[in-house]
């Protein structure tokens, strides 16, 4: 079995964002780490990997610059087996649109991938577009939310997913390959291990151009993307206000907590 | 000269504090309000091999070098000086000393266990009349055919009731002089009359083990004692030359710790209609800081990097821990003085980081004894001799070897 986790680097959570004049965004000097969700990704593939005794081998990739390598190191020091890097000047610019189009393109050219792994999304740009996108172009069984992998059956080609929905968990049985989109609450991702660190910083991480993934030069970077930006502003700082209710009793407590959500219209 | 870190080490580094962040960090003031021994976090570093770090793998290790031991020592004490005291003991003092010392025979035994952090070990060194002055120690072994017999009391000893292995010391030879009848035993805690006892009342590390071992005509097999009769005082020196190490390091990490809480409250609190990171005295003491922690970091990174290149270190190990516990006392005083009135209570981490800092200008050498020792090898009453045994360089092949 194949398993494919597509990753990127983003800021640390911790990152102060600012936006100049002219739109130019900053993450300040913060460093540059795997998209924290994508650790539930990668875990789950590893998770799977071990179920199926070894039997299975687990790729990860990223379309990016050379700061991708760091999310890529991440994986693999993870315990994943190999990293690859998609880039190429063209790619600058892509949106999620031409992002989807590389990736898919990419994993189109290993052939014989059966499962593909996303984290909910990236904490930086945050759409959450990707996984449906990549799914959409390769024709595989997109299953977003995902916290549960039921039941993974390799010979027989399905998989069976419990999805968390707002309205509660759905499961669903569908055909392999298919796309999955993890959630928090899906795994505890591990952390990388000692010999993983040494693993990964001593790996080949192998470049795939737009020609070695044969990608269109007009489906990728700002020439393949859909996405104008008119304007880019920082959001207005949100004031909120905390209030601690003390009461002699947690009755009177209570009562004093429900009547300001009452008034506020909350409940 | 090459002052960066490797991308291996910068990855230590994150995993490290990964860890503490996640799963010490939010529980440490419960477990210290009611000095409760944090024991899953020691699990949790045991599973994770954070305590064989710089093991070779062969001796059941993770083959890192010692300057990740230093680093990780950094973030583990940025979130609690018991993870690093930890550290120091289990790693520092005691395995770092069946590497040095001990036999093919006892590394299988003793330290293949404790560096897959199976078996956890202490170091047991001061008495109730005995710290400092470490030759007037009062415990004896007395050999009787193919073994030794041990009495007296260890007191102060990170671990005492929790560790499965005990590294301890005890006179062998009355009449020898002071420092020459001193030898070294690997004690199991199963060995008949042993007992040992928790401290109460601690200042700090209060999520740590801090007691006593009790020894009663413990009978140890002749193969236990590491180094040869009388070798005890050169072991202790170089088990401490290990063990101050991380102390250096972790103290770098408390005083980036005061650091970080002090220059993010500067920046939250107003006074005079500004935030008091805007006063010029404030500024001061945040400057301070940022000054010790670069001087502790430079300092610690020098050591682990004699370590590694084979170069005995034990002045400049000595300057390290010297200094950067010195100067994260005064960090953590002033982050409660940045802290007003609010730092004075145990809401914030930095009271928590006061009483923890004060342990390591006593533990490992006191202050006035690395201040004396600085001074006698500047003046020519101290000098290193070679030693029957070094501490092995660091070799990442022989260290990454399977077998
Ligand atoms: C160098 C660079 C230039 C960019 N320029 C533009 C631009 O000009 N215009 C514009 O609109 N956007 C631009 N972007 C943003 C980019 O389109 C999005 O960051 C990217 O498509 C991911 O979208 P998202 O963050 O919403 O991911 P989501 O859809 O929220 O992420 C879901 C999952 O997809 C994975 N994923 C996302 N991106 C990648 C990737 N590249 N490789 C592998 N897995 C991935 C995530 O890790 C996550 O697991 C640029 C990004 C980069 C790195
Ligand atoms: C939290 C904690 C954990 C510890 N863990 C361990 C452990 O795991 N294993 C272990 O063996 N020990 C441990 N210790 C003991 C520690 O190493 C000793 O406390 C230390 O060596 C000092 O000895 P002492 O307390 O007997 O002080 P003393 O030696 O009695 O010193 C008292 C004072 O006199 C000063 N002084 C002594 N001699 C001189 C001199 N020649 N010139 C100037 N001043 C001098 C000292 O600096 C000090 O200020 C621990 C202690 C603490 C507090």
């Amino acid at each position: 079995m194949h398993i494919v986790v597509c990753t990127k680097q983003t800021p640390d959570s911790a990152a102060k964002l600012t936006v100049d004049a002219a739109g130019n965004v900053s993450w300040g000097d913060s460093p540059i780490v795997i998209n924290p969700w994508d650790e539930y990704a990668v875990e789950e593939a590893l998770l799977i990997k071990e179920r199926l005794g070894g039997n299975a081998r687990v790729t990860v990739i990223s379309m990016g610059p050379e700061a991708a390598l760091e999310a890529l190191k991440h994986a693999i020091a993870m315990g994943a087996d190999e990293g690859i890097r998609i880039w190429d000047p063209i790619f600058e610019g892509s949106d999620t649109l031409a992002t989807s189009y590389v990736l898919a393109k990419a994993i189109e050219k290993m052939g014989d991938v059966d499962l593909v792994l996303f984290g909910k999304s990236a904490i930086d740009s945050q759409t959450g577009q990707i996984p449906v996108e990549v799914a959409y172009r390769l024709g595989f069984s997109p299953l977003t939310y995902v916290i549960k992998i039921a039941e993974l059956d390799p010979a027989g080609k399905t998989i069976i997913a419990e999805r968390l929905l707002e309205q509660g968990r759905q499961v669903v049985k569908a055909p392999l390959p298919a796309v999955v989109g993890t959630i928090k609450g899906i795994n505890e991702p591990r952390y990388p291990s000692f010999m993983g660190i040494r693993k990964a910083t001593r790996a080949q991480y192998p470049v795939w151009s737009a020609t070695d993934i044969g990608a269109d030069p007009a489906k990728v970077g700002a020439a393949g993307s859909g996405v104008r930006w008119t304007r880019i502003f920082s959001p207005p700082t949100r004031e909120g206000k905390a209030e601690i209710i003390q009461a002699e009793t947690v009755e009177e407590t209570v009562r004093i907590l429900v009547d300001k959500l009452m008034a506020e219209k909350v409940i | 000269m090459d002052f960066s870190l490797t991308p291996e080490h910068e990855m230590v580094v994150r995993m490290v504090r990964d860890f503490a962040e996640k799963e010490v960090a939010p529980y440490i003031k419960e477990y210290d309000r009611a000095h409760k021994p944090f024991v899953r976090a020691i699990e949790r570093m045991a599973e994770l091999g954070i305590m064989g770090i710089c093991i070779p793998v062969r001796y059941g290790g993770q083959g890192m070098d010692y300057i990740s031991l230093g680093l990780a020592c950094e973030e583990l004490e940025r979130v609690d000086t018991f993870l690093r005291v930890v550290m120091s003991v289990h790693v520092g003092l005691n395995s770092l000393g069946l590497l040095q010392w001990g036999t093919e025979e006892q590394k299988q035994r003793f330290l293949v266990p404790q560096a897959r952090g199976e078996r956890w070990a202490a170091f047991g060194l001061t008495e109730p009349g005995a710290g400092s002055d470490v030759a007037a120690m009062a415990a004896t072994a007395r050999r009787e055919g193919d073994s030794y017999i041990l009495n007296g009391e260890k007191m102060w000893i990170s671990l005492a009731s929790m560790a499965h292995n005990f590294l301890v010391f005890a006179r062998t030879d009355p009449k020898a002089p002071p420092h020459q009848g001193i030898t070294a035993f690997i004690v199991e805690r199963e060995t008949k009359g042993i007992t040992t006892g928790d401290i109460h009342g601690k200042l700090g590390v209060r999520a740590g083990s801090t007691g006593w071992i009790a020894m009663n005509d413990v009978e140890v097999p002749a193969e236990n004692r590491l180094g040869e009769e009388g070798e005890g005082f050169k072991i202790a020196m170089s088990c401490l030359d290990n063990g101050r190490y991380t102390i250096g390091a972790g103290a770098t990490g408390l005083i980036r710790a005061c650091l970080e809480a002090s220059a993010k409250y500067a920046h939250e609190r107003r006074t005079f209609g500004r935030p008091i990171a805007e006063h010029q005295l404030v500024q001061q003491m945040i400057a301070r800081m940022r000054r010790d922690y670069e001087i502790g970091r430079l300092l610690y990174l020098r050591a682990g990097w004699l370590k590694n290149q084979g170069i005995r270190n034990t002045w400049q190990t000595s300057l390290a821990k010297w200094f950067a516990t010195e100067a994260s006392f005064a960090a953590a005083s002033d982050a409660i003085q940045i802290h007003g009135a609010y730092g004075y209570s145990d809401e914030y981490d930095v009271e928590r980081f006061l009483r923890n800092a004060k342990g390591a200008c006593i533990y490992e050498g006191t202050s006035q004894i690395h201040e004396l020792i600085q001074a006698q090898y500047v003046l020519g009453y101290r000098q290193d001799r070679p030693l029957r045994c070094e501490l092995p360089a660091y070799d990442p092949e022989e260290w990454q070897r399977e077998a």
